[in-house]
């Protein structure tokens, strides 16, 4: 008789042998040996976590309440790894090619990476998974009863052998599912050992099967009329559960996280899937050859009333055969064990990725880089979240009592998970689907799922009888398992149908209705179009050739001699014969850190991935690589102002310079115009009163004569002194205007009568005196000076025989726009462009002022706001004045 | 950096009709494609089964066993067989493009 002590120490042998496989399979997966842990064989292995404690036991007593109906369970998985080539090859494509982590992130990353949605499937998915891993631990539990109640001496206590059972697979996840942070996610321990325990479950359970059919029953023939003379011999499966079943365990197999994980992340090579495609469904075959034959068997011999959950263990222990009771203990040990972990360490990566992190990361916020401590936050995050997920479940199982069916806990799981298939396939196969039409499906499902079937699942817990009975607030049509008032339907068909079919139709119409951002529907053409967005991920084997190419690329960034250099004593660090070092993810990740120095982070990453595989270039990379091109750009624009910046300065300093020394020339020229200007009249000054000392005998009338003429020439010399002051005060800016209002036509009314008082040439003038009516504000005697300034130079410069000014004004948008144009020969071409300039005159001959006039006319209009040009092409001499109709201070 | 050899260099324009040997090939994955809707299809044979519950006869269960281990059994050996199909048409024609045109 196996004793319990005996049980107990060969499960911690089992369980010491997992940890030793899996520690060596990380070892030679380090190490870059050991190719056939990622063979198609393994990844075969690997997915029969589909297999739990629940199929292991739960199976034969399916079978023994409902004849086939278990098989539903294994079809539904066979359907869709037999048609891998539509679904499963490109699930796998985006999850390579995306690095996806979980199937919270694929779903997260095709909706335009909305954190949102991953909260969304990462509740569903431990909503889900909690019981179906209290499950587990009570199928383990259940299995040491069966064993303690064989053996009376042992001590057994069935809540602390559950805690420890807990505990110790927590301890086993946490080891090997959060060792270490690859970008991948690959577990290669974890997978190896997952790989060795399907192994052993299907070979206890063919072992429990063979054992029944050719110990017990007596061979194929005699155990098939057996099958038929038992009370389930005869084929009444209900058609709903069957196509439902069917329907619901394919969709569950592709959206439960652990064989999301199993499945899609752990993938090394898509061409495993090819293998796995027949040998997966082989796998599931023969699980379930033996199990009708367990269940009849179990069903004839053991008495009335016992679990037949458990018919795998108590049908051996029964005939005496101890030892295989004992190996299909481990077997379902392996199965319960296996699926922990693995959904452990799912619901873990998507907790922490999505929940934990973005939390920790707005804590954080302000401390600017968070680079070198993140990894181990995000470790901790995820044995904290295996170690919560544990102590769910194991509550779960504590406050259920453990007491119903194993079968329909696994069902109410499956159809939880399943919400996440119409957003799965929407985002996989259809460009329309959005992130908004992805979360009202989702809701929708998820809320209906509770309400039918978790709710009422809980006895009466969470949802009073009445309302089952009756429908909320007595609205019969709202039943929660008769919704719509379509009665008789099995609760488990009728949650399926609803949630289902709702969530799908909120899907697309909210899909059809919204509209999806650029980061959305960029990852919907990436995630729809896959096939002609990536290549087919190339194998580590050829790693050399990597090497090469990775040389290649770096010598081109680096510079050849740094780059061998840095190759040179990657290849010494690791010890090997060869100059090229081997892609390890340590020397690749110090490559990409060397390259980032060069060319970007984004850049390099993206680089570094494209040479050595295994993922394309995600959104998020190229948006990053176009941040740091922008970057660039921006750095670049910036040096192209700044020296545009500096040429225009040199421009302006040149032109400074030149008009400095134009400047410098004009005051000498100046100052020799000046002292030329003033010695004129000196000269005759000084010789007429010469004259007059000297002389004597003068008449009388010529004293008078000279006095005449040097109060003449005094005369003069004070005009040119007083132009000269005031230009050089309206030159200097220093002068004061006096702003008055009046209209143009009586500033040139005082003009006119004050140029041509006392003057003995006669000089027409003709005005449009209607067309003067224009409001002036301005300085009033400023203005009549440079007027009286052009009219007198029209009487004294104009040389026709009639000579005739004619002064026209305009308004000219805000501006007025006065025309002094007489009928003289006018200015000569070459010498128009020296009027304005001091002491300049045309025509020495009649040097009846000094030059200065328009010379001070320009400055005042400049004082003015206004100009005066001259306005060529109008017959004779013509000025053109223009100034605003009201004084801005701001012109001055 | 290797060339794509998944690919066909492009500008080279698919020609209509193919090659023998390529058309078998792609008769042969769209056979892959339609192995699950014959599944389905016989699994859903078991539908219309009579159930027992009148007057007439029920299948029995070792019947109803090697009917449905049968078919199971069948889909194996058939996906076994486009596997291998698939694997062979890999290595012999790798410029083949990876993905159908009509599919999208």
């Amino acid at each position: 008789m196996a004793t319990l002590n005996i049980l107990i120490l060969v499960c911690l042998g089992y369980v010491v042998l997992l940890f030793g496989v899996a520690f060596a399979a990380d070892r030679m997966a380090a190490a870059g040996r050991g190719a056939w842990l990622r063979s198609p064989l393994v990844y075969t292995l690997s997915l029969s976590i589909y297999c739990t404690a629940w199929t292991f036991y739960g199976a034969v007593g399916n079978a023994a309440r409902s004849g086939l109906e278990f098989v539903t369970i294994y079809l539904g998985p066979t359907l869709v790894m037999i048609s891998w080539w539509w679904g499963l090859r490109k699930l796998v494509r985006v999850g390579r090619s995306q690095r996806v982590t979980s199937i919270a992130d694929l779903i997260s990353s095709r909706y335009g990476k909305s954190n949102t949605l991953a909260i969304c499937v990462t509740i569903l998915a431990v909503l889900g998974g909690t019981p179906y891993i209290a499950l587990q631990l009570q199928s383990i539990t259940l299995s040491f009863s069966i064993f303690a109640e064989a053996d009376p001496t042992g001590l057994y206590r069935e809540g602390s052998s559950v805690f420890w059972v807990a505990t110790g697979l927590a301890v086993f996840a946490i080891l090997f599912g959060t060792r270490n942070l690859d970008v991948n996610e690959r577990h290669h321990g974890v997978v190896t050992a997952i790989a060795l325990e399907s192994v052993v479950k299907l070979f206890a359970l063919l072992a429990v099967g063979a054992f029944v059919v050719w110990g017990i029953a007596g061979g194929v023939g005699p155990m098939m009329d057996r099958i038929d003379a038992s009370e389930i011999g005869q084929w009444n499966v209900d058609a709903g559960r069957w196509t439902t079943f069917i329907f619901l365990s394919a969709a569950a197999f592709v959206c439960l996280p652990r064989m999301f994980q199993v499945m899609v992340v752990e993938n090394a090579d898509e061409g495993h899937l090819r293998t796995a495609a027949w040998a997966f469904p082989l796998y599931l075959l023969l699980m379930s050859l033996f199990v009708v034959p367990i269940a009849v068997v179990g069903l004839d011999l053991m008495p009335e009333g016992s679990n037949p959950d458990l018919f795998v263990l108590t049908v051996p222990l029964s005939q005496g055969n101890d030892w295989l009771a004992m190996l299909s203990f481990i077997g379902g040990f392996s199965s319960a064990t296996s699926m922990v972990i693995v959904t452990a360490m799912a619901l873990s990566t998507m907790v922490s990725n999505h929940v934990v992190m973005p939390i920790w990361l707005s804590t954080q916020e302000g401390s600017g880089s968070v680079s070198g401590d993140v990894r181990n936050v995000v470790l901790l995050a995820r044995r904290v979240s295996i170690a919560v997920i544990m102590a769910m479940g194991y509550y779960y199982y504590r406050l259920s009592g453990g007491g119903a069916a194993l079968a329909s806990i696994g069902l109410i799981a499956f159809a939880g998970v399943s919400q996440i298939l119409p957003a799965l396939v929407g985002g996989l196969f259809w460009r329309g689907a959005t992130r908004t039409g992805a979360l009202v499906g989702l809701t929708v499902g998820f809320l209906l799922w509770v309400y039918t079937l978790l709710l009422p699942g809980m006895d009466g817990v969470l949802m009073p009888e009445t309302v089952l009975q009756n429908g909320p607030f007595g609205f019969g049509w709202l039943r929660p398992q008769a919704l719509f008032g379509i009665e008789g339907m099995d609760p488990m068909v009728h949650t399926v149908m609803w949630s289902l079919s709702l969530n799908t139709i909120a899907f697309c119409v909210a899909s059809l209705l919204s509209f999806p951002s650029p980061l959305e529907r960029l990852q919907g053409a990436q995630f729809v179009n896959v096939f002609d967005h990536s290549v087919a991920p190339r194998g580590w084997s050829g790693s050399v050739a990597q090497s090469e190419d990775l040389m290649i690329m770096t010598q081109r960034i680096l510079g050849a001699g740094p780059a061998q250099e840095f190759f040179q004593a990657e290849a010494e660090q690791q010890g090997g014969r060869s100059s090229l070092p081997e892609p390890t993810p340590a020397f690749l990740e110090r490559l990409e850190r060397e390259l980032s120095g060069s060319v970007g982070a984004a850049t390099a990453h993206a680089m570094i991935g494209q040479i050595v595989g295994g993922s394309s270039v995600s959104v998020e990379d190229l948006l990053a690589v176009a941040d740091e091109s922008a970057q660039l750009l921006e750095y670049s624009s910036q040096l192209e102002v700044k020296s545009a910046e500096l040429t225009r300065t040199a421009r302006q300093l040149r032109e400074a310079n030149a008009k400095l020394t134009q400047i410098s020339e004009q005051k000498d020229s100046f100052l020799s115009q000046v002292s030329h200007e003033l010695r004129t009249p000196m000269t005759s000054i000084r010789a007429f009163s010469e004259i007059m000392r000297d002389t004597e005998g003068l008449s009388a009338e010529e004293q008078t004569r000279y006095a005449a003429i040097i109060h003449d020439e005094a005369l003069r010399l004070t005009r040119l002194l007083d132009d000269l002051l005031d230009l050089s005060v309206l030159e200097s800016g220093r002068v004061n205007l006096n702003v008055g209002d009046d209209t143009l036509r009586s500033v040139l009314d005082r003009a006119v009568s004050s140029a041509l008082a006392g003057s003995s040439r006669k000089l027409t003038v003709r005005r449009s005196k209607t067309a003067e009516r224009i409001p002036l504000q301005t300085d009033l005697d400023r203005l009549g000076q440079v007027f009286i300034n052009l009219i007198s130079n029209a009487q004294k410069y104009c040389d026709a025989d009639e000579p005739v000014l004619t002064i026209s004004a305009h308004d000219v948008g805000g501006q007025v726009v006065i025309d002094f144009a007489d009928n003289g020969s006018g200015i000569p071409p070459e010498a128009r462009s020296m009027v304005f300039e001091k002491f300049a005159r045309v025509g020495v001959d009649k040097a009846g002022g000094a030059g200065l006039g328009l010379a001070i006319c320009r400055e005042i209009m400049q004082r003015l706001g206004g100009e005066i040009t001259y306005l060529p092409g109008q017959g004779g001499a013509a000025f053109r004045v223009r100034l605003p109709m009201a004084y801005q201070q701001a012109a001055q | 950096m290797k060339p794509d050899e998944d690919r066909k260099p492009s500008g080279v324009r698919p020609s209509l009709f193919l090659e023998r040997q390529s058309y078998r090939r792609r008769r042969l994955s769209d056979a892959a494609r339609l192995l699950p809707f014959l599944g389905a299809a016989l699994l859903a044979i078991p539908l219309l089964w009579p159930d027992g519950q009148g007057t007439q006869e029920g299948v029995s269960l070792s019947s109803a066993i090697f009917y449905i281990f049968t078919c199971w059994a069948a889909m194996i050996v058939a996906s076994l067989v486009f596997g291998f199909a698939a694997r062979r048409m890999r290595v012999h024609d790798e410029s083949e493009p990876e993905t159908d045109r009509w599919q999208r």
